[in-house]
């Protein structure tokens, strides 16, 4: 664009258009983020924010600080191995399911709408359905695992510390499968035709043909989406705080951080936690954009 | 394409599977809140005599009339200001090349990525300070954080795909920035909007942490808040069947909405993910 008198004015203007989203953002986003990582550095109570002392890296490494609780490295533990987990199951199942919504048949349109019934349900709720129909008294679940002779006695699913991890796992798969399916979806209805054509002619059988042509085609797909759903999952909150609100064993980071800062009313130690995930899902995201970024000078 | 039998037939069998899967819950949701006193603990797919008494019941025992007034409230609120927003700066960013665009598209992005927690504190000393505490406009506020981002992300990505040369036309009639934007780019934008304004919608209407965290009193929450704090007559005896009712209220209209723009949707989360 050549440099004149209109484009300089375009330019100008522009940056008015943009000012009012970047102002909204800084207010309700930057400042409360800087805000926390102050309070983190203080002993702010969240009955009288404002009067409170600077404690540098005490509520970090101090005596009781966030590094030295078990509580924490629990919490974090919890959500690395409910993000690995969740994300591969969904990244698994949900590339079953696109392959299945990709293949032209009579109930394809059934398929699609049906799949996006569980991303449509909210979180609380089908928080709640599942705590229903895995009630250990009443649930239909329950019943029809007795019914088919698999359990003899109900399962206390939510409850029960060594189901209630897995039980998380598996309602948070139910409703995100098809948020993947969707994104690779997407990615196989850009695979162009004509490379599979050349190998139908060719004769080379249909796995062989999924695992050295589509594959590949679609992995850039894939990742982005496996990407999204680890940060997204590295936060989780809702299901957890729902399902098992107050049981150790599934707590989460974000759940750990409310219940300081909420529950606890332990604003500057709260703040600690929440700055410490933050850091940890900044790191993520970084190394993401590095990837990212690598990948495309490599195309 | 050739297809032998055993595919068919395995094809057929892994879709009523994923039907199930994806379906059933749901339903079952429907049939227990049509069920009443010990109906509701016998595990039948079928209410023997169906009744609309727990959605008579959570709109004359629970404020949940007010809960849903407040969703839509918010919701509404919060696309509206942030389609309105986002087309301004989706104009700038999509079509403009000025210094420091990239930086500041990944700075939005960046923000679409925060925690939420990670700003509750500050958040709620900011929202303490405007004496917003326990009213729908901290909600609305909040939830900008994560649909503004959003947004303005895919509203870029479809505005950069209009064709020049209206653009150029309009500005040789010496046409307004105003006037280009919201009545010769809105126009043809329209599946765009209708797509970002319905994902922004939901996410706003299905905020859980901010709507727990910044109202306190009954008549001020919004439905997923008053879904998790439902409470029975006692504390040992969940109301499920109130809980099912609550929960279909709130999942029909989306999934109506989400059934209808389902195209839309598609195009929408791709923009907003796959080419993000």
């Amino acid at each position: 664009m050549d440099d004149s008198l209109i484009a300089r004015a375009r330019r100008r203007q522009a940056y008015w258009l943009v000012l009012p989203v970047v102002v909204v953002l800084a207010a309700i986003a930057g400042w409360p983020l800087l805000r926390t990582i102050w309070f983190s550095l203080t002993n702010a109570q969240l009955s009288d924010m404002g009067n409170s002392q600077f404690v540098g890296l005490t509520n970090y490494i101090g005596e009781a600080g966030v590094l030295r609780d078990g509580e924490w490295w629990h919490s974090v533990s919890n959500t690395l191995i409910f993000a690995v987990i969740s994300v591969i199951l969904e990244t698994l199942l949900g590339l079953g399911v696109a392959l299945l919504l990709n293949t032209p048949s009579r109930i394809q349109a059934l398929l699609r709408a049906a799949v996006l019934v569980p991303w449509a349900i909210p979180t609380v709720v089908s928080a709640k359905m599942w705590s229903w129909m895995l009630n250990d008294q009443f649930g239909v679940i329950n019943a029809l695992l007795q019914n088919l002779h698999i359990i003899s006695t109900p399962l206390a699913f939510t409850a029960d510390p060594h189901l209630s991890f897995p039980t998380i796992i598996m309602v948070d798969v139910w409703k995100t499968t098809p948020f993947m399916a969707l994104l690779i979806l997407a990615a196989l209805q850009l695979v162009p035709e004509d490379c599979y054509e050349a190998a139908h002619m060719d004769g080379v059988p249909r796995w062989r043909i999924f695992r050295y042509i589509t594959l590949p085609l679609i992995m850039p797909g894939i990742l982005v989406a496996m990407i999204f759903r680890t940060l997204d999952a590295l936060r989780v909150f809702d299901l957890i705080y729902v399902m098992t609100s107050n049981s150790h064993v599934t707590k989460s980071m974000s759940v750990y951080v409310r219940e300081q800062l909420i529950d606890f009313q332990q604003v500057g130690y709260g703040s600690a936690s929440a700055t410490l995930l933050f850091l940890i899902i900044a790191i993520s995201t970084l190394i993401y954009m590095a990837g990212t970024r690598s990948r495309m000078e490599a195309n | 394409m050739k297809k032998n039998i055993w595919g068919v037939i395995g094809f057929y069998a892994a879709s009523i599977v994923v039907l199930i899967y994806a379906l059933f819950p749901f339903y079952y949701a429907i049939i227990s809140s049509l069920k009443n006193g010990s109906a509701l603990f016998s595990t039948s797919l079928w209410p023997a005599h169906p009744s609309l008494a727990n959605y008579i019941a959570i709109f004359k025992e629970q404020s949940f009339g007010a809960n849903l007034t407040n969703s839509i409230f918010v919701a509404g609120g919060v696309v509206a200001f942030s389609l309105g927003l986002s087309m301004l700066a989706a104009y700038a960013l999509g079509r403009v090349s000025f210094r420091g665009r990239g930086t500041l598209m990944l700075c939005i992005l960046a923000v679409s990525m925060f925690p939420q927690v990670a700003l509750l504190s500050g958040l709620f000393e900011l929202i303490r300070t405007l004496g917003l505490y326990d009213s729908l406009w901290a909600l609305m506020l909040a939830d900008l954080i994560f649909t503004l981002p959003f947004t303005v992300w895919v509203l870029v990505t479809f505005m950069r795909d209009l064709p020049k040369e209206i653009e150029e036309a309009a500005v040789m009639d010496g046409v307004g920035i105003f006037t280009l934007i919201f009545r010769i780019f809105l126009p043809l934008l329209w599946p765009a909007l209708v797509a970002t304004g319905l994902l922004a919608f939901i996410a706003a209407w299905n905020e859980f942490l901010f709507a727990l965290t910044f109202t306190l009193s009954n008549d001020e929450r919004t439905v997923p808040v008053a879904i998790a704090l439902i409470s029975g007559g006692s504390s040992f005896e969940l109301p499920w069947g109130l809980l099912m009712a609550a929960s279909v209220i709130v999942t029909v209209p989306l999934i109506a909405l989400v059934l209808i723009f389902q195209r839309h949707i598609v195009s929408g989360l791709t923009a907003g993910a796959v080419k993000g």
